[in-house]
């Protein structure tokens, strides 16, 4: 039906996007520490060692776990499985709260504790009107 | 099976069509925007910022949907050698790194009153820069070579190396930690955006299109009228 010629391009065309479908998931592979932004308080656990360099941790902040203490602010952030307590002073992101998501980039002290340089309120899919949150958290 | 595209039959129809697409472009664009601006509700959390998602999401959503195309076409133009496709998707190109760079821009001007930040690298906004970097390099390379079958070898294969990343931008939020949130409108699964915020969504993408398509047909027949001076009959 077709000449010899399209069906070469065709493969052609199809050898080139798997070749390069291949390589493009072996560099992600390869790269997944760098790909995932934050580590949950449960990748910290099972962790060998206490990471010294930069890092970020992401979860959520565990409920009526905020404590301000001067210029100071302690909380919780947990993955529902492990948690774990962060101390951070500077400037709040407006969707910082309780029951939220959060990413804290810092340094580890030790196991339970994370001093944090900066943190970013990550805020989940979920879009309505105040009146629908009221009706249904009201249900 | 695809003869039947003479410059002349689609230049009869495409130079017409840009004021009818202006005009219902308009319409559309008002209609979006009084409901996005005006009549749509606040978010429960983000409160008015919540508006700028009305501007981010149909941008980001059309520019990953254009690249998409422009694959289609190259790939099956180049299997078939039909030159028309090749310059449908080369019109179609700026409108799609338009709204890349509006889908990047809101989105930076979204994430500092939310997040806290202007801009992280974290997947899903990296890999929409990657897209970004990829409709620029495309765009180039129509304006780097005079050779025509130099420039279908290598926009094609443009386009096939950047079409690997469109799927790595959908699922970066499902697949790694990511602080970008991951979708709210699923097609298999009931939506996680409240009705009355859906609609503004859909109307403004439904704008945006049609300003994508009155792009590509400024942009069509620019080219059509190319071929026309240089005296070809044919694609």
């Amino acid at each position: 039906m077709y000449g010899r010629k399209v069906k070469l391009r065709f493969f052609f065309v199809f050898l080139i996007f798997i070749i390069l479908s291949l390589s493009v998931f072996l560099i992600i592979k390869s790269l997944e520490d760098n790909v995932i932004y934050f580590k949950s308080p449960s990748d910290l656990k099972t962790a060998a060692e206490i990471e010294k360099k930069k890092i970020r941790i992401g979860g959520m902040v565990k409920i009526e776990s905020i404590l301000i203490k001067e210029k100071e602010v302690k909380f919780i952030v947990t993955d529902y499985k492990n948690e774990i307590n962060v101390i951070y002073s500077g400037v709040i992101p407006n969707l910082f709260a309780e029951g939220k998501g959060v990413v804290a980039e810092g340094f580890l002290k030790d196991e339970n504790l994370f001093l944090a340089t900066k943190i970013l309120a990550k805020h989940d899919e979920n879009y309505m009107p105040p009146e629908v949150k009221k009706a249904l958290e009201g249900k | 099976m695809f003869k039947y595209f003479s410059p002349h039959k689609i230049f009869s129809i495409t130079s017409k069509a840009p004021k009818y697409v202006l005009l219902l472009f308009i319409v559309i664009l008002t209609i979006g925007l009084t409901e996005a601006l005006i009549l749509s509700p606040e978010d429960y959390k983000q409160s008015h910022s919540v508006r700028i998602m009305y501007v981010h999401v149909p941008a980001a959503w059309i520019s990953l949907g254009v690249f998409s195309l422009i694959t289609f076409l190259s790939t099956v133009g180049y299997i078939f050698k039909v030159r028309n496709f090749f310059l449908i998707a080369k019109s179609l190109a700026p409108s799609g790194f338009v709204f890349n760079i509006v889908a990047l821009v809101t989105g930076s001007i979204w994430g500092k009153p939310t997040w806290g930040t202007w801009w992280v690298w974290d997947a899903r906004i990296t890999s929409m820069l990657i897209l970004a970097l990829f409709y620029l390099i495309y765009l180039v390379a129509w304006r780097l070579y005079d050779n025509n079958e130099k420039i279908f070898k290598i926009t094609s294969v443009i386009s096939i190396l950047g079409i690997i990343n469109v799927p790595i931008i959908k699922y970066s939020v499902d697949w790694w930690n990511t602080l970008h949130q991951p979708a709210s409108i699923n097609i298999l699964s009931e939506s996680s955006i409240h009705i009355s915020m859906l609609y503004p969504l859909l109307i403004m993408t439904a704008a945006f299109a049609l300003f994508s398509l009155l792009i590509f047909l400024m942009k069509y027949n620019t080219e059509l009228i190319k071929i026309k001076n240089k005296g070809l009959d044919r694609l």
